[in-house]
């Protein structure tokens, strides 16, 4: 469960990021965050996976409070939740599975658990035959199907995506919304921000979560509810 | 690779730190043989009695500051002087009479022969009555004391200065190191990994940099030793105590010089 409540975000030179924003997302649901570039689609996503804290207002991801979590203690919400960027940011010169791999050591999966986990993870997302090729050999739909199995290697309950598609060809936008939405049918949360509101339009079964200057100017869970 | 480029940076910066510890450890070694010539001779009157005298010599032999008091008669004494002074030799001889006095020289113990001790010792031979004069060679002593006191000072500012460069090296070189590896760090704080565990590596890694660095720089220190030994002045080593202080300062500043790298990092995301 993802909560925000009044959450505020003010930066020193640029203003607010966020403006009194208020939605809870429950698990296993699908939202696209949507609003034009510097609307808070991103500060979002940061929030909720605590790379930064709210100026005012309280940000709640499965049970662990902006308020309270230490610095130190960052890591435990990380690891319930899974996070992909538009560029990837992946480890250059290493292959798609070390990639994964290397989230696997790190977070302290068994020596010997983690080639078939990194391997089942590949599956997952379509990549096994091209597990054993160099990152930059592949094409960006591909680069960002191994950040995804990558943000799934500690099988979080809630996968954000920061305009994931961003850097993709119409066909690789479709197939990494394919594979949210089979992930998303295994149960796992998805809250992807995009500024393309084409695509948005074209999964009408996916909550809608608008963001203008800052603040939340449509939900449509509300709307409906209404 | 990294670690190797870090450890030559740190051995290169450390060997500055070597050569001033050998050039300081020389200067101390200069200084303490002056030191040891350092004494106080107490000359007697010629009618002092024996008894008074072995009373004195036993008195002042027994001063915490005094480590041996040796009499010195008046014909040892001008035994001594016709050794030392051979071209008197004969007018020694012809004079007659001795005119050298008799004498008592006191050695002093290593961490008393310093100007207060001196002056304490000259004032309490001072006291008896049957002695006719004290000479340490004040003006000797004063000017190797304030040589004593100026090399401190200078070993303090100068070792300071390069002991300060060599950290500034050192932490730059270590920073550049963790900077290299900047992606990886960011990938695990995003996956979930603990502090501590992304710590660790770069600590161990510090320390190796520090170890492998001072080890080249007693290598390097060691190489000059033999070329100045050789081939200039004979100069002492460097004892082991030093070295493994050395040894262990590089691995503590390359912990600590990654440590703080790191810090910055953990903190980013």
């Amino acid at each position: 469960m993802i909560q925000l409540t009044s959450v505020s975000k003010e930066y020193p030179n640029r203003g607010y990021g966020l403006r009194e924003v208020s939605f809870r997302m429950e698990k296993g649901e699908f939202a696209f965050l949507t609003g034009h570039s510097g609307s808070g689609k991103s500060t979002t996503l940061r929030l909720v996976h605590m790379a930064d804290r709210p100026t005012s207002g309280e940000v709640r991801v499965s049970g662990y409070s902006s308020e309270t979590v230490s610095r130190r203690e960052v890591w435990k919400v990380r690891r319930r939740v899974g996070i992909v960027f538009q560029d990837f940011r992946l480890l250059p010169g290493r292959t798609a599975q070390e990639n994964v791999a290397f989230a696997l050591e790190v977070t302290g999966t068994t020596r010997s658990d983690i080639p078939p986990r990194a391997q089942r993870l590949l599956s997952q997302v379509g990549l096994a035959p091209k597990s054993g090729q160099l990152v930059h050999e592949l094409s960006g739909g591909e680069q960002q199907r191994v950040a995804i199995a990558r943000a799934l290697a500690n099988d979080p309950f809630v996968l954000l995506a920061d305009e994931p598609t961003g850097n993709l060809d119409e066909r690789a936008t479709r197939g990494i919304l394919d594979l949210f939405w089979e992930i998303n049918a295994k149960g796992m949360a998805v809250l992807m921000a995009t500024h393309d509101l084409e695509l948005v339009r074209s999964y009408p079964r996916a909550r809608l979560l608008e963001l203008d200057n800052g603040s939340l100017v449509y939900d449509s869970r509300t709307v409906a509810a209404e | 690779m990294l670690t190797g480029l870090s450890a030559g940076m740190v051995g290169l910066a450390l060997f500055v730190v070597g050569l001033f510890g050998l050039a300081t450890y020389n200067l101390q070694l200069a200084l303490e043989s002056i030191e040891e010539r350092v004494e106080v001779v107490v000359y007697l009157r010629d009618d002092a009695r024996q008894s008074e005298i072995d009373l004195a010599q036993a008195e002042l032999g027994d001063l915490p500051e005094v480590q041996r008091a040796e009499y010195v008669s008046k014909r040892d004494a001008l035994a001594r002087a016709q050794e030392d002074l051979p071209e008197f030799g004969e007018l020694f001889a012809g004079a007659g009479v001795n005119p050298l006095p008799q004498s008592l020289e006191l050695e002093l113990r290593p961490g008393a022969r310093n100007q207060q001790a001196v002056e304490g010792i000259a004032d309490r031979a001072l006291a008896y009555p049957f002695v006719e004069d004290v000479r340490y060679g004040r003006e000797w002593v004063d000017k190797l004391f304030t040589l004593r006191r100026v090399g401190a000072a200078t070993t303090a500012v100068l070792g300071g200065a390069f002991f300060l460069v060599a950290a500034l090296i050192i932490g730059t070189a270590l920073r550049i190191a963790i900077h290299a590896r900047r992606d990886e760090i960011y990938i695990m704080r995003l996956v979930g990994a603990k502090n501590g565990f992304i710590r660790r590596p770069f600590l161990l890694e510090g320390a190796l940099a520090g170890f492998l660095g001072a080890v080249l720089a007693w290598v390097l220190t060691y190489f000059v030793y033999r070329l100045v030994y050789g081939y200039l002045f004979a100069v002492a080593w460097i004892p082991g105590s030093w070295i493994l202080g050395g040894v262990a300062a590089g691995v503590f500043f390359g912990m600590l010089a990654s440590g703080l790298a790191i810090r910055r990092h953990l903190r980013a995301v």
